[in-house]
């Protein structure tokens, strides 16, 4: 019952609620070690009980005739049980992490590279113009391993989807990687698991687990280069996005913004949270962000955009038509 | 008594310590005030130029500022300093002034045969972070406050390490007339 109202706690992000092979192994491997360490503690504490209630017969000392203290029976069984019971978690542990570091050979190839404080996804292509670009928003397809290949523009930082696998660090020039594979479609949120600065806490993503058919139809449109607005309010946002302090960071594909400071937002719309799932993904909170940034993240490398209410509104439904 | 003292003294380093290093992540200091680079104007003569860097002792600020410069393509033209299309930044020869207000036009109004405004497009807080960076590279601001270490391989020295180069000139170099 506890466990489940530990589940229940959790949510989302828990290493209890396994949505893949790697994370079933671990969560096996955590069970094993939690039941195993649970009847041990029991065991001491009864073993303490019965210490405290029962009275050591007159004349038996712990001390031997020579002067010397030695164990006595008891303690020589369970320091010999303690001893077989690390070394068979050493024996499971191996077992279990054995299989997670070599992914077969079809996986699906994706690259992270972690930023303060956001994460930037790159699906490469053998064809420059198919590669997809995007950010805190991990698409997979279901039932086939992903190869994440990490890496780091900054600091170093750790990545866990804990529903998934386990951790992974993402250390600055240098390349590691970490394979796992989704059973269950759904949406999991990760985090940074490695103290990154200040807003280490607001440095989440999600894997988002599509059946292979719709995986393949996200990733279509993801290629596509923004489309040019609609005349209007759009079109006066778009020359406030070129414009404005935006551009001196962020990419959009289509446009004449091309810098890879800050997310690319070619298909900003279409993600389900903003400020590296740390907001909603609403009008109102988009708004929010752009004005002041430093209020929702203080010290996010996002400097707060000075626009006219305006300017503001007209930006505002040019970046929602970037589906 | 002796301990007393010392105690004070300690104090005094930490706060120093702290002021260094305080990070005012929304802070918008004033931009700079226009600044002449003539002796011919109307009316009285204004005050000589006096305003300082809001961030000339606060070596985040300018970290932060050696991040952008890189961020923002500022070596495209300038090199590391060296220069290349643009003029060079670690000497001590400055076209437009060495003075806070100065590189601060500069950057944020832009200047002739190539140097774009970045005034709309950076805020202020920015900019001065920048200008305390670009003053580092040739010693004009305090050691103690300029960057020491480089995120990549680099064969000048450190900001830290460098020595205060005495601006020599104002005005357009000979070097650089054939430019105009």
């Amino acid at each position: 019952m506890i466990l489940s109202l530990l589940q229940g706690w959790v949510g989302a992000h828990s290493a209890l609620e396994p949505a893949g092979p790697q994370a079933g192994r671990i969560h096996a491997l955590w069970q094993f070690m939690w039941v195993v360490s649970a009847l041990v503690f029991l065991a001491v504490v009864g073993a303490l009980l019965y210490a405290a209630l029962h009275r050591r017969a007159a004349g038996q000392s712990a001390v031997n005739p020579d002067g010397v203290r030695s164990a006595t029976r008891w303690v020589s069984i369970a320091t010999g049980v303690s001893i077989a019971i690390l070394i068979a978690f050493l024996g499971v542990n191996f077992v279990t992490a054995r299989p997670l570091t070599s992914a077969p050979g079809d996986a699906l190839q994706i690259s992270v590279t972690g930023y303060q404080w956001w994460w930037s996804v790159q699906y490469p292509s053998a064809t420059p113009s198919d590669q997809v670009t995007t950010a805190n928003e991990i698409h997979v397809p279901v039932g086939r391993p992903v190869v994440m290949t990490l890496s780091s523009r900054d600091v170093i930082h750790s990545f866990w989807p804990a529903n998934l696998v386990g951790k992974r660090d993402l250390i600055p020039g240098n390349k590691s990687s970490i394979w796992f594979q989704a059973d269950t479609p759904g949406v999991y949120r990760g985090q940074c698991a490695e103290f990154c600065g200040h807003q280490h806490a607001k440095m989440g993503f999600l894997v988002v687990a599509d059946p292979p058919a719709q995986f393949e139809a996200w990733l279509r449109e993801q290629r596509d280069s923004a489309p040019p607005p609609p005349p209007g309010s759009a079109t006066r946002g778009q020359e406030v996005f070129l414009a404005a302090s935006c551009v001196m960071c962020h990419t959009i594909r289509g446009t004449p913004a091309g810098s890879r400071v800050g997310p690319d937002l070619t298909h900003l719309a279409s993600r389900r949270t903003l400020a590296a799932a740390t907001l909603e993904n609403t009008r109102a909170n988009l708004a929010a962000w752009i004005s002041d940034p430093q209020r929702i993240k203080p010290g996010t490398l996002m400097p707060p955009a000075d626009l006219t209410p305006a300017d503001l509104a007209a930006l505002l439904d040019y970046l929602e038509t970037l589906r | 008594m002796i301990l007393v003292r010392i105690a004070a003294a300690l104090l005094v380093l930490a706060c120093g310590g702290c002021e260094r290093e305080a990070r005012r992540f929304d802070d918008s200091p004033p931009p700079a005030r226009p600044v002449t680079m003539s002796e011919l104007e109307p009316g009285p003569r204004t005050m000589a130029s006096t305003m300082r860097n809001p961030y000339e002792g606060n070596a985040w600020a300018i970290s932060q500022g050696k991040r952008l410069f890189s961020q923002f393509n500022c070596v495209g033209c300038h090199g590391q300093g060296g220069g290349a299309i643009g003029p060079p930044l670690m000497d001590d020869e400055w076209i437009y002034g060495s003075e806070p207000e100065n590189v601060f036009a500069t950057i944020a109004q832009g200047r002739p045969n190539g140097m774009p405004a970045f005034g709309g497009k950076l805020n202020s807080q920015q900019i001065w972070q920048l200008v305390g960076y670009v003053q580092s590279l040739s010693g004009l601001i305090r050691k103690d406050v300029a960057p020491g270490r480089d995120d990549h391989m680099q064969r000048k020295a450190q900001e830290q390490s460098t020595d205060k180069m005495e601006p020599a000139s104002s005005g357009i170099p000979a070097s650089a007339e054939g430019r105009q």
